[in-house]
Formats: C-alpha cells, structure tokens, sequence
C-alpha cells in the first residue's frame, strides 16, 4: 500500500444536548480544529468525505447540509452513510486511487434531537422485524446472552468495563460521563433489557469528529508528526440477526487479520500498545476484545478482570474512556481514530499511554456488530 | 449576553408522517397467505447448500444463490436466545408505550437452519431458557402479517 498519514484530528466536546449548535455548527467546529491541527487551511483540501445518517439528522441528502461547514464550497464532496471508520476507509481508497491527495473527512450525529430506539428500530426489515419493536438496546441484549451464554461470561465481568471505562473519561476533557463507578453500582442500575442494564449501555449524545488524511508529499509537507496508517481491514456479516451466529464476531476476527496482514503484525496483544474499540454496550468490549485476537475465544471477561486493559496495563482499552462513556452514532468509529491518532503522537494529555508506537482503533456498523472496521495507526 | 442567558430556540419536525406502503414481495406473501389461511409456517431451501431459511426470501446469502423450492416448517422449534424487555418503548407499529415487561426470542424451528424473532411468553420465566422448547401461538383474528403469531410459549416436549 502506499503511504498514507493522518494529518490532523479534531473533535468538539461531546454532550447530552447542545442546545447552541445546530448539526453544521458541530461539524465547523470539528473542521477547523482538524485544519489547524494539520497547519492547513481549506484551499489545501482536495475533496471531501461526510458520515451523514439521514436518520439521525432528520433529513434527506444529509450530507448536503454539511456541505458548508465541510468547507466543500467548489470541491468534490461525497458521502458515507454508516460508522466514521467507513467514512474514513472512503476517504482511504480515493486517495490510493492517485485522483487526491488531502482528504478531509467528517462525521456527526446529535442523538438528542430524535427518539434513539425509533431510530434503531428503522435499520431493521419493516416486515418481519420492526413491528416487534427491536432496536438497538433489545437486539445487543440478545447478542449479549448468546455470547454470555456460550462462555460463561458474567454480569461482573461487563460491569468491570464499564466502570473502567467510566474511569477513563475523567481524563479526557471531551467525553460526556466521566464517572467513579463500583461494580455493584453497575449490577444495581435500572434493567433495560436482560442482560443490559443502564450502566451497561452507553448514552445519548451530540458531537462531531473531523480527520485530515495525506500522501505521503502532502503528509511530509505539511506535518511534523505524521501518523502512518499501516493496515484497514473491513468485513461485513448477514444482515438479517436470525441468519447470524450471534455469540460469534467472525466478521471481526476476518477484518483484523486483514489489518493485521497489512501492518505485519503477527502478535496484536504484544505489537499494539493501545486500543480504541467500539464499546455501545460493556459486553461489546469483551467480545470484540477476542474478535481482535487480544485474547482467545471466551476469554474476554478474564482479561478485564486481570487488569490488563486498564489504563496502567499491558493492553490499554479505551483509555478516552470509549462508546460507553460518550456515543455519538456515526462520529464515534472517527473518534475512535482521533483518539489513536492522539496516543500514537503522544498528545492525549492526561488520558497519555507512555510509548505508543502502534495503535488501533475500531468501528462498527448495523446491528450488533454486523460489519466491523480495523485501524492500525503507527509513527 | 453570555452564552448561558441567551434564549435558545427549538423548531419541531410537525405532525406529517412520511407514510411507507412497502412490497411484501412473491416470497413473503406466500408466507403471510399461508400463515394467515392455514396457521402454516413456510420456508424456502437453497438448491445448493440445502439451507432452510424463514421467512422465505430470493437468495442464499453464502451461495449468492436463487432458492425456489417452498418446505412446511413445524411451528415447533427451539429457544437459542432472549432478552426480557424492562424499560417502556414507543411502539412502533402503534405509537404507544407498550406495557413492559415483555420477552422476545430467536426460534430456530424444526426444519429450518436459521432462527426467527419474535415475542416470547414470559408468564413462567423459570421456563424460559436458551434451549427450552417453545410453540407458535396463532391469534384468532388473523390479517396477513407477523402478528398472526401472537408469541411462543414454553413447552414440554
Ligand atoms: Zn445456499
């Protein structure tokens, strides 16, 4: 693959509302950090790639309303409509293509403005699927037992990531519910779904993530600190959840060794120093921990509780305190990218893994994992 | 005037509706007719891998394959997951918060190689098991869509 870098990152705060920004506003604020960061401004930027879901912002064309503050005004824009890694993985292949070689990409999403379960209702077949009112809360909680089930995973376990995670987000001035949480207060928390209770889950939230992707001329150019993407990998499962094997991610586990074939990695538990996956439910965390290779098949509520995916651990796991802790649909794979980005260049402040020299970052999209996206970022 | 005194407007997106009258499809109304006529469940087998899938629908996803050939499933089957809903929904068929707690489950009928959602009956939940043996319920009053099954309920068989 030729060389391509990420740039420049940058993100607004994320929050339950805000009330002050309309979508747009959200997506120029996110845009002019990322160019400040890269030291480029507009005219540097050959084309465009939005995440816009037509669901979520309330509107057809979608990516047309962002157009502006994208910065799009005379360019080539164009639009994905799913999870930012996707995003990004487009704005990925149209500069291997030869035809670009600075892509900005953004992705948003204000979750406050609609009824989130009426939303995630919509991803599923009208016919046969709908009308029993699954969304995305209901259709993990199913997930969630097959692969609690299947492995003997416990409640503790799941609890022991989202208090972790919680505790993550205090060190990180961007997330939305940094918090000191015991195990207990995560197995006492009101029952949404068996087995998801609310601390399981993450919460609705407003904000928006922009990167600036290079060739390797521009990236030289223009930074002093390049991050190398060395391996994408990207694989999508059925679509309908009765077709799939639900306790299993083999959509992940075959994105991962793309990635993993791509950066030369053999061993992701000893070559990746840190990780940034997509946690929207504490059990996730796990399950996608294994899918990713971090640990064997069923092993994943053991590796939470030996403590090393905490923050001072051998595998830190969402430092940025993840999904669970700020869950902005469609900016949130992005975000987990930005993230990367930032420990792979040592710039993630107090949230900081010492020596970050690979990181990885994770997105999903569709219903319970359905298709699974891997990043491996390095200097 | 600071950010925090000013007055922040908020517009609604109205009472309109964006109606849908979505296709069925060849597949699916025999499905629905025969379950409706004859509280029957069908579905569909791949020519090439002998998969049984339900609802019937055009292609085996794996074999990239076109399936033709209607078999009679049992309305017997097996629980392979479930979740027992706690927080009130806005349903969306009705628009009304449905009354919780209610079950739903994946099926994996007798005869049939992947599964098939619906509610389940939680009246016992002792029973309700990953595992468990479980039977369609028809409603008397049937129209021609999922609802013709009311729920499963746990059986001993
Ligand atoms: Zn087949």
């Amino acid at each position: 693959m030729e060389r391509t870098a990420i740039i420049g990152i940058g993100m607004t705060k994320q929050e339950r509302r805000k009330e002050s920004e309309t979508f747009s506003d959200m997506v120029f604020e996110a845009v002019t950090k990322a160019l400040n960061d890269a030291e480029m401004t507009i005219k540097d930027i050959d084309n465009i790639v939005t995440g816009c879901n037509d669901f979520w912002d309330g509107r057809t064309i979608s990516s047309m309303a962002v157009g502006d503050a994208s910065g799009a005004w005379d360019k080539n824009i164009s639009c994905v409509e799913g999870d930012g890694t996707f995003v990004a993985l487009y704005g990925l292949t149209r500069i291997l293509s030869g035809s670009y070689r600075a892509t900005l990409i953004t992705a948003h999403s204000k979750g406050s403005e609609s009824i989130s379960s009426l939303i995630t209702n919509a991803m599923f077949d009208p016919i046969y699927t709908r009308p029993l009112g699954l969304d995305a809360i209901t259709s993990s909680a199913l997930q969630a037992k097959c692969y609690m089930d299947k492995y003997g995973i416990t409640e503790e376990q799941c609890a022991m990531v989202s208090v972790k995670n919680h505790r993550n987000a205090k060190n990180n001035p961007y997330s939305q519910l940094p918090m000191d949480l015991s195990v207990k207060d995560v197995l006492n928390s009101r029952r949404l779904a068996d087995p998801i209770k609310l601390l399981d889950a993450s919460p609705i939230t407003d904000g928006a993530c922009a990167i600036i992707l290079a060739d390797e001329g521009m990236a030289k150019r223009f930074s002093k600190h390049p991050v190398w993407i060395r391996g994408v990998g990207f694989c999508a499962d059925a679509y309908h959840l009765g077709d799939r094997d639900l306790a299993e991610c083999k959509s992940l586990e075959k994105a991962a060794k793309t990635a993993y074939r791509m950066a030369g990695i053999e061993n992701p538990f000893k070559e990746i120093d840190v990780a940034e996956i997509y946690d929207a439910f504490s059990y996730q965390e796990l399950m996608w921990s294994e899918g990713l290779g971090f640990c064997e098949k069923g092993e994943g509520g053991k590796l939470v509780e030996s403590g090393k995916t905490e923050m001072g651990g051998s595998m830190p796991i969402n430092p940025s305190g993840g999904c669970l802790s700020a869950h902005a649909v469609i900016a949130a794979g992005l975000i987990r990218i930005a993230e990367a980005v930032l420990q792979v260049r040592g710039g993630a402040g107090k949230r900081q893994i010492p020596d970050v020299k690979t990181g990885l970052a994770h997105g999903i999209n569709g219903p319970c994992g359905q298709s699974h996206c891997v990043w491996i970022l390095g200097e | 005037m600071s950010e925090k005194e000013m007055e922040l407007l908020t517009k609604g997106s109205g009472e309109a509706e964006q109606p849908f009258r979505y296709s069925v499809g060849r597949w699916g109304s025999k499905f629905l007719i025969e379950l409706r006529d004859h509280k029957k469940l069908l579905g569909i087998r791949c020519p090439k891998c002998q998969k049984v899938y339900v609802p019937p629908r055009q292609v085996c996803s794996p074999c990239f394959q076109r399936m033709e050939e209607l078999v009679e499933l049992s309305d017997k089957g097996t629980l392979m997951a479930f979740t027992i809903i706690r927080f009130s929904f806005i349903d969306p068929e009705t628009g009304i918060t449905r009354p919780v707690p209610y079950g739903y489950g994946f099926i994996k009928l007798d005869g049939c190689d992947n599964s098939f959602q619906h509610f389940i009956n939680i009246e016992d939940e002792s029973k309700v098991k990953i595992g468990a043996r479980v039977q369609a319920v028809f409603s008397e009053e049937r129209k021609g869509n999922l609802m013709d099954i009311k729920y499963f309920e746990m059986i001993d068989d």
